[in-house]
Parts: structure tokens; sequence; C-alpha cells
């Protein structure tokens, strides 16, 4: 199991990207010591040049961690004859106790790596780099959630037993189960629905106020919490709801199937918007706070107000997409579910 | 967004002229690179070929093999099995089947005698006293429809079979030592008890339904044991994936030996470039653009190298029949089919492929290149 | 309006060879003036210029352009003020090798990304005023010694900076040539450009065209050392 050619690559990306960030946070450690703007001294300006490899390390393991994400499902996918029992994704990961958590902790790393990287980027539009410190602290929180990731997903390979009967998605996604992706198939789709839109009007209303209104730090943190909330409540719209529409089938509730050439790739035009948007909001959460700072007042609203419109944007995409999932969907639950 | 789309294209301007102007260096890393993804893409188009193909194959084969086991080896299947079983639910068709192997001495070779199941395509039964033979005996007999197959029964007595046809040559790949007879002529040839098969095969139409079946022949014949086509195909899975990610690890000091090249190569800069980038960052290049134009450099590079790598293994496999590797991934055998692999790409293996070579190569120049960049463009002034 | 407040730069600091290049210096430069930076070879004047035109930051002291403070800006701002405000000229001149003499007049606008007709016309219309256009497509390493300067110049002046920093202009031409620079700088200073300039040659320094003469000894100006 552990031999295939896809997950070598997925286990030696995880570990490349554990120590790319072990060196850049090794920098950070030393900037963060050192740093004296004010100083001409060579060390200061060592320092400054080692702000530029920092930088590229964090950014090529971010991208590296995005494209091993979409690896790692689709080779799940892949795997899923191996499996008795798993006729998709769904089965590979319930295979084992730590299928889910590596999948969870990459979604994560995506997360905290693009809000990291938005925050890199507005300190760099300030002569004066204020938010050296607070960023570099924050780079050394990154580096035991990407340790963590490495060591999980490889306990998950390790411990892949294609002897153990899994369950496919159908048992698995189903209500009569338990366990949280029971749970959530089973949740009632008019609320689930309902979740969803509720909290994606909240999450493009308190968008539109921060972007155009107060761009603040409150709003800009409001707008974050939103996006997340917003986000937990379209997973679970799609699980519940929305996926049995693209499948067509009362009872199909699979996460990944719908990315699936059967199904016109529709899981694409849903997820990389809805993950995008999310990973925006939170970033101008993270960025927001910090407009009292004179130097950065200007880009924090620039950056914002940017940011903001694009993650709007990204957000009535998905939702359009998931509106027009159902609406031009064959099955029909009236009288069923409503 | 389009100032940074046309500063991107003025870097990328300026990185291919860079390259352009020092040949020799780069054309000696792109070779190289350009070898490293041939090799590791050769074994994933090929594997992930045959894998196709197998999967493929075994579409057409029956949900259930029942084997009959005597102390846990094979034994021959009574024909009153097939009453036993009588009526499973979802079993939409059962018959006994006649196969075994011989070796043939004069070649050296083992080949697979068959009585073909009821309802096979093209052949039916051959008539008595003819057989219908695949491409790899026929190559290696050098026979021809119309000539004779002289062979040692078990009883000692040469059996001349005429060869009434060749199988189809798009099936080698499972037909190459394949023999078909008549139920009749496999009998006597092996002295085949009458009320025996080899196995007996059931076909179950409802995928979910398989492992029941499997239950309940169990329950039925305690002393049979059901394959199910669906582990054959996990383990052909499993064996062609673990081949290829051995082949891999094997090929992980060449990759290992690449970065280390690839690091060099980065590094080793010239009194000449780093002058040049002395001499940018002077007349206005910040730290932020060379590193870019130095990363197009490499992306440029990368990207060649990864698109012929491709290329070339894509003939390789799919025009020369991977050459280089058959006899690794085969296994050892006398009869070599001689077949042309499907061709098949899938984004997996070509994610995967990306990860074993651009990422490695990109990950050994971050701090090359870096060091390049930060050049002080102040020295260029003395 | 350049204003020089103590300003010391020190080379390999507390090391064997640590070097002192420019000791303290306090100087005030107008605008629109040719200032000639002279001064026995070691005296500073390069590594001074260097500082001055954003190329290095000082070890200490403070230089001003305008009020805006420079020498504590980090690299990345520095070079955006570089851009816009420094043209240099270097003593070798310091053209690309394999590269068309348009090609190295446009390249120090590639990061700016400005419109790629746009460049086109503006470095030709350059090349034009300096009499270089018919070499425009020649590569730099054919150029003979004045030649090659003026592409230099014209380089320098792609981005239209204000100030034009020249070290040692004339160190590589002949007196007839370095009449000929020594005119061109008169002439940029009547387009309302400032231009620095160091240099020991006495054509230079005792040109008419200069209008102020600035001399360091041992990283110090003269009148203090």
């Amino acid at each position: 199991m552990l031999l295939s050619p896809a997950v070598l690559a997925l286990n030696g990306v995880s570990f490349t990207v554990t120590l790319m960030l072990v060196l850049a946070a090794g920098f950070a450690l030393q900037v963060v010591r050192h740093w004296d703007l004010t100083s001409g001294s060579e060390r200061q300006l060592e320092l400054e040049r080692r702000t530029y490899l920092i930088a590229t390390l964090v950014t090529w393991s971010f991208a590296a961690a995005v494209v091993s994400l979409l690896l790692f499902v689709y080779n799940a996918e892949q795997m899923a004859t191996q499996f008795v029992g798993a006729m998709c994704a769904t089965g590979v990961l319930n295979a084992h106790p730590l299928g889910w958590p590596t999948l969870f902790l990459k979604i994560l790393i995506f997360f905290a790596g693009a809000a990291w990287l938005m925050l890199n980027r507005l300190d760099n539009q300030a002569p004066d780099y204020p938010l050296v410190r607070v960023k570099y602290w924050l780079l050394l929180g990154l580096l035991p959630l990407a340790a963590l990731e490495a060591g999980v997903q490889l306990g998950y390979f390790l411990g892949l037993d294609p002897d153990v009967i899994t369950s496919c998605c159908g048992s698995l996604f189903t209500a009569d189960g338990d366990g949280v992706a029971a749970t959530v198939a089973a949740l009632d789709p008019g609320w689930s629905l309902a979740a969803m839109y509720g909290l994606g009007l909240s999450v493009l209303g308190l968008g539109a106020v921060h972007g155009w209104r107060t761009r603040g730090g409150a709003s800009g943190v409001g707008f974050a919490l939103s996006g997340a909330m917003a986000f937990a409540a379209a997973l679970a719209a799609i699980v519940s709801c929305v996926a049995l529409y693209v499948y067509e089938h009362p009872h199909h509730h699979c996460p990944f199937c719908i990315l699936k050439g059967g199904h016109g790739f529709i899981g694409y035009w849903l997820y990389l918007p809805l993950f995008t948007a999310t990973a925006l909001s939170l970033g101008v959460g993270l960025i927001s706070g910090w407009g009292h700072i004179p130097s950065l007042t200007a880009a924090v609203r620039a950056d914002g107000q940017r940011f903001t419109a694009l993650a709007l944007a990204l957000f009535a995409l998905f939702y359009g997409v998931a509106t027009y999932a159902i609406l031009t969907s064959n099955l029909t639950m009236t009288g069923v579910w409503w | 967004m389009r100032q940074f789309l046309r500063r991107q294209r003025y870097l990328i301007d300026y990185s291919l002229s860079a390259l352009a102007r020092r040949p020799g260096k780069h054309l000696a890393l792109l070779l190289v690179y350009t070898l490293v993804v041939f090799l590791l893409a050769s074994v994933m188009l090929f594997t992930q070929s045959l894998r196709r193909e197998a999967a493929l194959v075994l579409a057409q084969s029956p949900e259930i093999i029942l084997q009959r086991q005597i102390a846990g080896r094979h034994d021959l299947m009574p024909a009153e099995y097939l009453d036993r079983i009588g009526r499973i639910r979802g079993v939409s068709a059962k018959y006994g089947r006649l196969w075994g192997y011989f070796y043939d001495p004069a070649v050296r070779a083992n080949y697979t005698l068959m009585v073909p199941p009821p309802g096979s395509p093209a052949h039916g039964e051959p008539a008595p006293g003819e057989i219908v033979i695949g491409a790899g005996i026929a190559r290696t007999r050098g026979l021809e429809p119309g000539d004779y197959l002289s062979l040692r029964s078990a009883r000692g007595e040469p059996f001349a079979f005429r060869v009434a046809a060749l199988l189809p040559h798009s099936t080698e790949l499972v037909s190459a030592d394949l023999m078909l007879l008549g139920a009749d002529d496999f009998r006597r040839f092996f002295a085949f008890p009458a009320d025996r098969f080899t196995d007996i095969v059931l076909q179950v139409r409802n995928p979910r339904e398989v492992r029941k079946v499997a239950e309940k022949l169990s329950l039925a014949l305690p002393d049979t044991r059901p394959i199910l086509r669906e582990e054959i195909l996990r383990t052909y899975d499993a064996v062609f994936g673990w081949r290829q990610g051995l082949v891999f690890v094997l090929m992980g000091g060449m990759v290992l030996a690449f970065v280390i090249f690839a690091w060099d190569r980065a590094a080793g800069l010239s009194g000449e470039e780093r002058r040049e980038i002395g001499i940018l960052k002077s007349i206005g290049w910040e730290t932020g653009d060379v590193l870019r134009m130095k990363f197009w450099e490499g992306a440029i590079l990368s990207l060649t190298a990864f698109f012929l790598g491709y290329l070339l293994a894509y003939a390789h496999v799919f025009y020369f029949s991977a050459a280089l590797f058959e006899p690794v991934l085969k296994g050892w055998a006398v009869l070599y089919p001689d077949f042309r692999p499907i061709p098949f790409v899938d984004g997996i293996q070509v994610a995967t492929l990306f990860f074993f070579t651009v990422f490695p190569y990109t990950v050994a120049t971050i701090v090359p290149i870096w060091r390049a960049a930060v050049t002080d463009p102040d020295a260029v002034m003395r | 309006m350049i204003e020089l407040r103590d300003v010391k730069k020190v080379f390999n600091q507390g090391r064997g060879n640590e070097l002192w290049a420019v000791r303290g210096v306090t100087l005030d430069l107008e605008p629109r003036q040719v200032t000639v930076f002279t001064g026995p070879s070691g005296s500073g004047k390069t590594t001074l210029l260097s500082m001055i035109g954003a190329l290095s930051r000082p070890t200490s002291g403070r230089i001003a352009l305008d009020g805006t403070l420079l020498s504590n800006l980090p690299e990345r701002f520095m070079t955006q003020v570089r851009r816009r405000t420094f043209g240099f000229v270097f003593q070798r001149f310091n053209l690309i090798r394999g590269l068309t003499v348009l090609e190295n007049v446009m390249l120090p606008a590639y990061p700016l990304a400005p419109d790629d007709g746009d460049l086109r016309r503006r470095a030709r219309a350059l090349l034009a005023q300096f009499g270089m256009d018919a070499k425009a497509g020649d590569k730099v390493e054919w150029l003979s010694g004045g030649e090659a300067q003026r592409a230099a110049i014209c380089r320098a002046l792609i981005n239209a900076p204000r100030i034009l920093i020249a070290d040692e202009p004339t160190a590589n031409l002949d007196s007839a040539l370095s009449r000929e620079l020594i005119g061109l700088l008169g002439e940029l200073q009547d387009l309302g450009k400032t231009v620095l300039v160091a240099s020991h040659d006495p054509l230079v320094f005792d040109s008419a065209r200069v209008s102020r003469v600035v001399e360091l000894r041992d990283g110090l100006l003269a009148e203090d050392a």
C-alpha cells in the first residue's frame, strides 16, 4: 500500500514541505530576535534578505500543499478498487481512523497558508515592515501543523490494510448509520439548505458592509467568522442535500463523487469557489485589524476591499452553482421534503 | 492585474534570453532532467496501461470461480456439485470449466489448455483433433493454420493436433500461451476423469450480491473455495502498484542525484552571471524581480524537460512497447506476448510525475536562486 | 534637494579587514546643478555616491531626498525610490553582453511593466537624442567606448529620473570623447536634471559646466579632514 508512486509522492511532498517550513521557521526566529530596521548594520541587511527566502519557502510550500490536497483526494478515488466495499474515496478514507483527519489537516493547512500569505503581502506594502514579528510568530505556529499533517498522513498510509472491509459512501453517508458523516447526511434537507442560504446571506451582507462601509478590524473579523460558518454550512448542505440533486438519487450523499466526470465535474464548480472564497475571507479577517498602524492604513483598506470583493464574487458563484444544480436536476422532492 | 501579467511577460522575455545566452550550461541540465522524467514516466505509463488492460480483460471473466480443495490443495471438482449448488438467487449462469497446464519440453514453455466455455465469442468448441492456438505458441513452434502440433499425453502417447486457427492478435496479452480444444480431446489427452471439472464458474449480475452468493456457496459446499473477480482485480492492482512503487524507490537514488546536480548547477553562478544580476539590481530591479526571473528560468527548463520527457516516454511505451522495461515488469516467461499497450493518461499520473521531478528540482534551486538574487548591487559599482 | 547628515559607512565591521569608507559626511546638494565629487582613489567618492543614489545603506547617519528619509528604507522601497529618481552611469558601462543596445536601454523599465510599444518608442527616442539610433539593433559587444557610454546614458534615462549619477564616466574615454560627455552632462542640467559625478579627471572638474566641486579625502570632506 505504501509503495504506490502516488502515495510515495504524497508522503515525500508532505515531508519536504515540513522541512522547508522548518528552514523558514529557523530564519523567522532569527528575524524575530534581532530585527532592527533603524540599524544599517550588516546583520540587519542579511535579515532583510532572509525575509525574501522565508516568503519564497512559504509560497512554494503552500502551492505544494494545495496540489497535494487534490492529489490526496484523487488518489483515494483511484485506490477504491483495492478496498473491499469501497466504491469511491469515502470508503478509502474510512478504511483507517487517520483517513479523515489527514484530509481535514490538509484543508486546515490550505486555509492557514492562504491567510498567512495575505498577511505577508500586506506587511510588504509598508516600508517599515510593521508586522514582521507578528507574522513570523504566526509562521512558527504553521510549522507544527505541517509536521502533524505529514505524520498523520504517513500513519494513515502505513496503517491502511486492504483486507479491512470498509464501508462505501452509501453506507457511511446514510441516515441510519452513526458517526459524523452519518449525522451530517441525516440533516433535514430543508434546514440544511436554509442554513446554507441564511449563512450565505449573512456572509454576503457582512462582506458588503466590510468592503464598502466600515473596513475596520471588527467588521473584518466578523466577515471571516461568517465565512467560516458559511463554509461549514455549505459543506453540510452539499452532503445532505445538494449532492442528492446532482446524483439524482435520494440516498447518495457522497461529497466526492460529484468530482467525477459523469456529473459534469460540477464538484469543481462548487468546491473551488467555496474554498477560495473562504480562504480569502479568513485572510481578510487577519489583515483587517491592522489599520491603526499608519504605514498600513491605506494598504489595509485597499487589500481589504479587493479581497472582500473577490471573496463575495466567489461565494456568489458557489451559491449560484448550487442553486443551478438543484433547479436543473431531474430529482423532485416536492411532497417529500418540501 | 494586467500590469502583473505584463511584468511576468517581461521577466519571461529576459529569462528566455538569459537561457539562450548560455546554451551549454542549460543544455546539460535539460538533458538530465528530460532523462529523469522519461524514465519515471515510462514506468508509470507502462504499468498504468497494463493495469488498465488487466481490468478490461477481467471485466469479461465470471464473477465467482469455485475451486475444490483437499488438504488445502487444489483438487478436481465433481460434476455433481453443479447440481448441489442448486438455485441461488442472483446467479444468472453456472457451468463447469475444463482447463489445465501442459509443459512442452521441446521449447521449455508452459501452455494453458482449455475447452472454450459455453457462449464464448467467435470460436465455439474446436472440432475433434483440432486446436486453436495463441500467437505465442504459434511463434515459438513456428506454426500456422493447417500445421500439426504433436504433444505427449499423460499416458505417454503422442497426440497430433491440427491447428485450425490462431487466436486474434489483439488478445495476445492473455492468450499468448493458450490452446483451445474440444472437451473429448481434453479429457483423453489429460486422462481427465469423466465426472470431473477443473472448476465451476458462476455469473452474478449484481456486484453487491457477489459476497452473499460466495457465502452461500461456502455453506453449501464446505470443501470448496470461492474466488471473487473483485479480489483478483484488487490483487492485480496491488501487485502492479507495488511493483511500480518498487521501481520508483529504486529510482529514488536517481532522483536524488538529479536534485544534487540541479542544486549544483543553480548554485554555481559564474562571475559573469553574478555581475549580470548585480547590474540588473543597480539599474532598478528589485530582489523580488530577480527572484521571479530566475524562477521563470527554472520553470521554462522544467516545463520543457517535463513535456519532452513525457512525450518520449509516451512514444517509448506506446510505439515501441516499452522495450526497455519488459524484463522487469512482465516477469520471467518464455512466451512473451507481443502486445501494444493501450494509451492511457490520467491526471494522477501526471501530478505524481510532477511531484517526483519538477517539485524536487524547484525545491533544490530555491536557496541557490535566492543567494544569487540578493547579490549586492553595490559591488557592481566597484 | 539632497541632505546628508553625518553619514558613515563601514565594510566588514568587527572583522580583521574592517574598512571605514566614509567617516562622517555632512552635505547639502542643490537640485539642477552639476556637482563633481573629486579626491584620490579610496577617498570614498564611489561609496558616497552609491549611498546618495540609494544603492546601499549608510551604517549610520541620515540621507534625505526632498525631506523623505532614504537611509532607513528597506531594500524593496529603496529600489522603488531609486527606480523613479536616479539613473546610473558606471565607469565600466556595465551593459549586458549578448543583448542589443535597444534591449539594454529598455531593461530598467521591465519591472515597471509599461506598455510595450510605449517603451520601445521612448527607448528609440532617447537613442536618437544621443545619436545612437542607427546602432539600436547591434549587440553591445561591438560598440566603441564612446558609443557604449552613450548607450549607458540612454539606459540611465529610460525611466526619466530627476537625478543622474555618473561614476568616473570619462575613465575609459579619450579627451575628445570626454569633452563631448561633459557637454552631454551639461545639456542634461539644462533639461532640469541634477547631475552628480565622481571623477578625478581634471577635464571634468575643471570644466565650465560644473556648478560645484566637492573634494573628499579619507572618507571625509577635504575641508573637514
